[in-house]
Parts: C-alpha cells; structure tokens; sequence
C-alpha cells in the first residue's frame, strides 16, 4: 500500500512536470507542422513567465491597495493574458523574419532565446530590484488547485479513491488545459478544414497556393497558435507551478519539449506520450537523488548509483539523437519545414 | 544558409559592408529604447559603454580578453556554415573542449610548461572535435540533421560535466564542484607577464597567451577556407551538395571534416578560459560564448577578418557593459545579452529587412555607372 501511495505521487509530480512541455511541444507542432521551424519555444517561454509573474504582481498589488482582496484570482488571469500577448507578440516576430524576409528560421529562434534571456532579468532587475526575480505574488495572485467534487470524502478509499483524490483531483486550471490541448490539437490537425490546410502547407505549400489559398496566411495563424501555447506554457512556470519568476526558469524546458515533438514525430498523441515519459524522467531523477543508503555497497554499484540521476537526465537527449539517427524508428519532418515559401513569377 | 552568395545580384560591398552595418545600427536603435524604457539616457549610456570598453589600459585587456572566446567559437560557426552546417553546438563543443585542456593540465604536469601547453591544445581540439564528430557522423551518414543533433549535445555535455566535477574531478575534501589548481606551470602565460618579459608594463587582466593562437587560428581558418584543396571542396558542398557530388566531391566526408574542424576551434574556447583563466576546471566556464560565436560569425559574414572585427565588436561589448552595469544602477549586465540578441535579429534573420529601401539607389548607381562606361566607350 505505501509502495502504491510512492507510485501515485510519482504520477504526480510527472503530470506537473510535464505540463510546461506538453504546452509548448503542441505549440512547436503547430509550427513546425506548418513549415516554421521554431526552436524559439524555450525564450517564448521564457518571456511568457515573466511577463505572468510581472503583469500578476502589479495587479494584485493595486488590487490589495484598492482593498479588492476578493478580485484577486483575476490577477492570476491578467497575468496570463499578459503572458499569451507577449509570447504571440514574439512569435509574430519570428514570423515575419521567417515568412515575410524569408529569414534564416534557425538564427531567429536564436535570437528570441538570447533575447528572452537577457531582457526578463534586465526589466525584473529594473523594475523589481530583487537580482532578476520578481517579488512573490499572493496565495490569491495565482492559479490555485481546483479541488473536485467529493476528493475529500473518497480519498481514504483505497486505489481508485487514491486516484481521485490524488491524480486527478487538486491540479490548478493550466494543469488541464494543457491535457485539453492535446486531444484539441489532435481534432484541429486531423479534423478540421484549418488543420488539412496546416499539414499541407508544411508538406507542399506550392499546391497550397495554387489551390489559392495564401501559404503567408496559413504560417502567420500557426505561429500565433504556438506563441499563444507557449505563453500559456510560461505562465503555468511562474504563476501556477511557483509563484514568482526566477532567472532563466524555463532551464531548456523548450529544448526538451522540441525533443518530445521529435520524438512525438510532429504527431499530437505520440507527442504527448514522449513528454511524459521525460516528465517522468525527471520526476525519477528528483527523487533518486540521495534516496540510497550507500554504506554497505561496493564503490562499483556507489559509482553506479551516483551517476543514474546523471545517466537520466541526460536520457530524453540521447533518446532523440538516437531517435534521429533511425536506430530507434525513423523521425521525418515536414517536408518544407525550414525553407521560406518564395512565390514564383 | 543566408550568406554573402544570396545578394540578389547587389554589389559585394553592399552585402558585407552597407547591410550588416545599417542591421547593426537598427540593433542598437532598438537597444537605445530599451534603455529609454528602463529610464536611462541612451547617450550617455553609449558614453559610458565607449569608457568602459577602452578608455583605460586594463578595459583593452578585458575586452580582448572577451575577444578572444568570440574569435574561436566564431571561427568555429563559421567553417561549419561555410560547408552549408548550421553548427549550434559550439557551447557544448567548448565545454567538453575545456574539458580534454583540464585533464591535460591535471593528469599530464609531469611534462614541462613547453610540451604541456601543445599537448593541452591538442587535448582540447580532440575533445572538443570529438563532441562535434558523433552529430557530424550522423547527420552525413544517418541524415540526422546537425542543428536538433548540436543543441542535444549542448545538455547533454552540461549534464556530463556536471557528474564529472561533482563526482570524478572534486578536490577532496571541497564543497564547491570544481577540480583543483593547475601547478604553477600548467598555465598559459598572462598578457601582462609577456609583455612584463619584454620590459612594457601592462595592467592586470585575463588576457593571456590564447589571444596570439586566436589570432594565428583565424589565419589558419582563412588559408584552410580559401587556399587549400580540401576547402575547396568544403565550399563546394556547402554551395551545392549535388554539384558537389558530379565533381567527384563526397559531400559525406566534408560534413565529417568540417564539422570536426568546427568542434576543435570550437574547444580552444576551453583553452582560454580553462588554462589560460580560470587555471582549474569549473562548472559553467562556457557561461554562453559558444552562442555568441553564432552572432560574431553572422556579423563578420563567415570571414575570418570580418570575425576579428565583429569579435572585437563583442568584446567591447561584453566590458563595456559590465562597466555600464556599475555605472547606471537601472542598466544591468544583462543589456548585452539582449543587444546580442537583437544583433542576431537584424543581422541574422532580417538581414533583407532594409534592402527594398536601398534597392532602387542601389539600382540607379549601376545604372549611372554603366552609362559612364558606355559614354567613355563612345568617345
């Protein structure tokens, strides 16, 4: 029965750690599905958890001055409508260097994650003056767990009461939306007039425009789709999982979510599957450390012992290298992915 | 890659000199309105930077101290993008490149300072190849592309050196992750020691023997690139793999070689901050060159003297800033990132941004020269 309980706890803390990638490796796929390749999620991202953090902190802050304590909750939500704008906003800057000045796509995801990097401590030290965090923000200033229905009566009920009350139960909004946003991209992709359109200006935008529909139009939509996600994806680090922004917090989140999409091959479900399996990783890796009584082993398993957490780390890497090299499947992508759309004539 | 041969049929000065310079001021205007923003006069800013970056003796050390990591991991960009590679690896090529220096330096000092120091470069050209090989192998022989590959590597040397220096390399007996102290004579020499032996009194800095190879590396670079056989051949796969291939070319075994190259110039990075700074192995000692090396490289449009000047360019950037930083207290370090960034905006990404505003003046001057010629043809 403990074993159980350790079980569902791990399950746990992978589903809030693999939140942040699912966000942005849907976003990366409705990208990248459409021709941009964006390894600009990581400063998105970034960028999106500051402008949470900021934008959430100032309001509930003039909300407590104004003695509204009850409106509180809202600052949570200003915080990640500011989140989403900023994210769409640099997301429409890659677009134009990629779309509109058929601009390296490489060098300008480089560029937002500098960028990001640099700008979120500049202002935080600017405007905060706490050495680039931003200052903690309220209980209220941020999003909650939604406690359901009758998780309190049932969670001495063992295994499914466990469940309920545990994994399911207790998550705040963003932990949802993000498990909502996969069967939604998997809708939209497959489904939908707007998702035919999507894969295939990624694959053949030649046909795209001679079918008359604008390639520039197509790319323009999926890339605010990724900033939006990605926003979303920022605000859930600083507002929901912590409640402040702290410098460079995202720590190659959005490289590991380009993995998972890699690994996902551009498709939602796999997609999904692949980021909780490094979110799991990662939970293992956190709760491996220091976990063993090492006196009475031999220094071949002590050595073996102190390198697993390491070896687990680095584990989603390997995997999509190997992945890339065809010795795990075979990963294709998009056809015309990375290759700006220059209408001929 | 967008480089010099993508000019739409403009003049090559207008390609590598007016565009990247009209980028180049266009990232400072945005930079001038951050500034502006953060509540600070971007005049005196740019004063303040300009002091800072070589208004006295020691700031020259510091900057071409910064120099000196931009010239190898530009150097490093640039012979990948040359053979068509977008490399963005450097980062992770130079911390394990700094890696093979450190083992040299710690497992090797019973050599004498003479031998230690082209023993120690060779280790760290291996290493550092050596983390440029595996995604080289893959991408030319798998076709595994090189820049997902490179940015794993990336993390996946973080998490390596991390598990080294905690577990392998510690000083017994220290709390902090870091090896110990290279003997006396497992150091490359300090500039002010140098300049000390030839009688000039020269200020303390960081500045230090790896400055000359960094110099003699982009010579080698340029020779490599334009004046030898194989990089013929490098240019030509980068140009065009197919055309490459009907001449005979493999463009396999460039990748392979290229990349290779990239990775050691790439772990000389490690040369300077491990042997000739920091003289110990440490967490973080890459603390981000390797991406400036990318920016660096853009700037100076892959050429080796385009990069001396652009390194320099960020040099001063990187010391100015830090002196702007104690200056200005709303301005912090972190504004050099961010003009990093916007660097590799405009230079990188928009480069064409601002040639429909140039294309027509451009267009009437070849025009106006063509007549003069006809005239004078005439007469």
């Amino acid at each position: 029965m403990e074993q159980f309980g350790f079980f569902i706890l791990l399950l746990d803390a992978t589903l809030r750690v693999s939140v942040p990638l699912v966000l942005a490796a849907i976003a990366g796929l409705f990208s990248e599905r459409s021709g941009i390749v964006d390894i600009g999620l990581e400063g998105k991202m970034l960028g999106g958890a500051f402008a949470a953090a900021a934008a959430s902190y100032v309001c509930s802050e003039r909300l407590a001055a104004a003695g509204l304590e009850g409106l509180l909750p809202a600052a949570a939500w200003v915080g990640l409508a500011a989140a989403v704008s900023w994210s769409v906003l640099l997301a429409l800057l890659h677009g134009v260097a990629s779309i509109r000045y058929h601009g390296n796509q490489i060098v300008s995801g480089v560029a937002i994650n500098i960028l990001m990097s640099g700008l979120t401590v500049l202002l935080g030290i600017a405007w905060f003056s706490q050495g680039g965090r931003t200052p903690q923000l309220p209980p209220g200033g941020r999003f909650r767990p939604v406690v359901w229905p009758g998780a309190e009566a049932v969670a001495e009920v063992p295994i499914l009461g466990h469940l309920y009350s545990e994994l399911l139960s207790g998550h705040n909004v963003l932990v949802y939306l993000a498990f909502l946003a996969v069967p939604l991209a998997f809708w939209v992709v497959y489904r939908t007039r707007f998702g035919l359109r999507l894969r295939a200006v990624g694959e053949n935008p030649e046909a795209v425009d001679t079918a008359g529909i604008s390639v520039a139009g197509m790319r323009y939509r999926a890339v605010i789709v990724c900033g939006a996600l990605c926003g979303v994806a920022g605000a859930y680090l600083s507002t929901a999982q912590s409640a402040a922004f702290i410098k460079d917090m995202t720590a190659g989140k959005g490289f590991i979510a380009l993995a998972a999409l890699v690994f996902g091959k551009w498709r939602p479900v796999p997609t999904l599957l692949a980021c909780l399996l490094f979110g799991f990783l990662d939970a293992v890796a956190a709760r491996l450390q220091g976990s063993f009584d090492l006196e009475a082993t031999t220094p071949l398993v002590r050595a073996l012992v102190d390198a697993a957490p390491f070896v687990i780390e680095a584990l989603p890497y390997a995997l999509v290298v190997l992945l890339l090299a065809g010795f795990v499947g075979r990963a294709i992508a998009p056809k015309a992915s990375g290759i700006p759309y220059v209408k001929s004539g | 890659m967008a480089t010099a041969d993508a000019g739409f049929g403009l003049p090559r000065w207008a390609v590598n000199g007016l565009l990247p310079l009209v980028n180049l001021v266009a990232a400072f205007a945005v930079s001038g309105i951050v500034i502006l923003i953060l509540g600070e006069s971007p005049v005196e800013a740019v004063v303040a930077l300009v002091r800072g970056a070589f208004g006295f003796r020691e700031a020259w050390g510091y900057t071409l101290y910064y120099a000196t990591n931009f010239i190898f991991t530009a150097l490093a960009f640039s012979i990948a993008a040359h053979c068509g590679l977008f490399n963005i690896g450097g980062e992770g090529q130079g911390y394990i490149g700094g890696l093979g220096v450190g083992l040299a330096c710690l497992y090797l000092d019973v050599l004498p300072f003479f031998l230690l120091v082209p023993v120690a470069i060779v280790g760290g050209a291996l290493f550092g190849a050596a983390w440029a090989w595996v995604p080289a192998y893959l991408q030319a022989r798998r076709g595994s592309h090189v820049v997902i590959t490179t940015i794993m590597f990336n993390f996946i040397a973080a998490t390596v050196m991390v598990y080294l220096l905690v577990n392998v390399l510690i000083e017994p007996g220290q709390m902090s992750p870091q090896s110990r102290d290279f003997a006396e004579h497992a150091r490359l020499p300090a500039m002010h020691d140098m300049m000390g032996w030839l009688g000039i009194d020269f200020p303390r800095t960081p500045l230090n023997a790896a400055f000359i190879w960094a110099l003699a590396c982009a010579g080698l670079v340029w020779v490599y690139v334009w004046h030898t056989r194989w990089g013929y051949e490098l240019r030509t796969v980068g140009a065009n793999p197919d055309a490459a291939v009907y001449a005979g070319i493999s463009p396999a075994r460039n990748i392979v070689r290229a990349m290779v190259i990239s990775g050691a110039l790439a772990g000389m990075m490690g040369l300077n901050e491990v042997m000739g700074v920091n003289q110990r192995l440490l967490l973080n000692f890459t603390a981000g060159y390797g991406f400036v090396g990318i920016a660096v490289s853009l700037m100076g449009r892959n050429h080796p003297v385009g990069i001396l000047v652009a390194s320099l360019l960020f040099g001063a950037l990187y010391q100015g800033g830090a002196e702007l930083a104690f200056e200005m207290p709303r301005v912090s370090r972190e504004l050099v990132v961010v003009i990093q960034g916007l660097v590799i905006m405009f230079v990188g990404a928009l480069e064409f941004l601002f040639l429909p505003a140039f294309r027509p003046w451009l267009q009437k001057r070849r025009q106006a020269a063509s007549a003069a010629a006809a005239a004078a043809e005439q007469e």
